[in-house]
């Protein structure tokens, strides 16, 4: 069952960021930007969709991806703290943007690699996904580290409000390099890659955007962790009451 | 059951009523034009239409399966399943270019090969000939338009606003 607590993991990360994403819709700072995310939102929902039904396919235990999806409870779900964490102000979102970015992309790389030439049916349909979703990740990546530079770079206001984000994100920025037994797990069935091989790279990157966008990592590094074992920040009971009304008040409700 | 050139005029067959099905974004195109189509397979008296979709959360994807659905049930065809396929992953390059000449003439201009590099930072938009007057003197105003797969342009010579379909590779 490796593989398949390795892709919820995954998809877990995408839907929880990006209904995080959706609840700008129509609160944008203006319009270009609402829609900006609220496409990555569509973007990493339908992802994560493609993660679930794969999941659902290869569980026998006749669950749909909308089971997965919906009808967990809070410690059944695996994502970093960081996706969950509230939206804030525009600076809060692009940096958090920025920092999952930053280790979806060469995770997704990287595994793309790992899966080169796997013939089963459910490794090819995974490469597919992530072969897709690396395009859009870029997008992602460019579009976060653009406004963290614009904002960090910018006026006084948006300076400070892009500190203020620093310090208060960065202690969920380490978590998704900190491997458990899962990653080792699907690392040693071929397909999975140890997080803390992407660290190095993640960082520099992060460096290199901090230093355009004037800012500076924090002195106190000590970093958050437990949303991959299912331990979440207090956000997330409340996010999930929302991501799940439909399903809980009119069980089996679809379009 | 339909065996050899049978069966592939059967999926002429099936092609051609799949003619019928456009875009429910861009009701100008097709499917086949926009190169969602992947395969047709013919299984005793079941349709399998193969396709792929244009962007991981593209909301046009269920709307299109049931036209398909639809348009077959119409000509008799009651069985069929619609197979999603990722890989290799849709592109504009798999749109047709008498798709591009129906876009341009509907007022989107057609996707163009963009020099830019991935992931590299702050980058100029792509030059983009306006779809009414053909001027290069464009510029973009934001890169989502009516829909994702679009950016909103304006063109500096006619004034015209208009929609572009990005050049998504």
């Amino acid at each position: 069952m490796t593989f398949y607590d390795y892709i919820i993991r995954l998809a877990d990360n995408n839907l929880i960021l990006g209904h995080r994403l959706s609840e700008w819709c129509g609160h944008g700072p203006f319009l270009e930007q609402d829609m900006a995310m609220t496409n990555i939102s569509l973007d990493l929902i339908g992802q994560s969709r493609s993660m679930y039904a794969l999941a659902a396919e290869i569980n026998s235990k006749g669950e749909s991806e909308d089971d997965i999806a919906f009808l967990r409870l809070e410690h059944e779900y695996q994502n970093l703290l960081l996706v969950e964490q509230p939206n804030g102000d525009f600076a809060h979102t692009v940096l958090r943007q920025l920092f999952f970015a930053s280790f979806q992309l060469p995770l997704y790389q990287a595994m793309l690699q790992k899966l080169q030439g796997m013939t089963e049916e459910h490794f090819v349909t995974l490469r597919g996904i992530l072969e897709k979703a690396v395009m859009e990740v870029t997008y992602h990546k460019r579009w976060s580290s653009e406004w963290v530079i614009r904002l960090g770079d910018g006026t006084a206001e948006s300076h400070s409000r892009m500190v203020t984000a620093v310090n208060e994100l960065y202690r969920y920025y380490g978590e998704a390099f900190i491997s458990d037994a899962v990653d080792d797990a699907a690392v040693s069935e071929g397909y999975g890659v140890r997080p803390e091989e992407l660290k190095a790279e993640a960082d520099q990157y992060i460096d290199d955007i901090f230093r355009q966008a004037n800012l500076n990592i924090p002195v106190d590094t000590y970093m958050q962790r437990g949303g991959k074992q299912g331990v979440h920040s207090e956000y997330m009971g409340y996010l999930l009451s929302e991501l799940q009304y439909m399903q809980r008040a009119y069980p089996n409700a679809s379009w | 059951m339909p065996v050899g050139s049978q069966m592939s005029i059967e999926k002429e067959k099936i092609l051609h009523i799949l003619e019928r099905v456009t875009d429910p974004e861009i009701p100008v195109l097709t499917i086949q034009d926009m190169g969602i189509i992947r395969d047709v397979i013919i299984e005793n008296h079941k349709i399998i239409v193969v396709i792929t979709p244009t962007y991981s959360g593209c909301p046009a994807m269920s709307a299109i399966s049931m036209a398909i659905r639809m348009e077959l049930l119409s000509e008799g065809y009651p069985d069929v399943e619609i197979k999603e396929i990722f890989s290799p992953a849709w592109t504009t390059d798999w749109m047709s270019e008498s798709g591009k000449q129906k876009l341009k003439e509907y007022g989107i201009a057609p996707p163009v090969v963009e020099k830019r590099i991935s992931g590299l930072l702050f980058q100029e938009a792509p030059e983009v000939p306006c779809p009414r007057c053909s001027s290069t003197d464009t510029v973009m105003i934001s890169e989502f338009g009516s829909t994702a797969c679009k950016a909103l342009m304006k063109c500096n010579s006619c004034l015209e606003p208009f929609d572009y379909f990005k050049c998504h590779r």
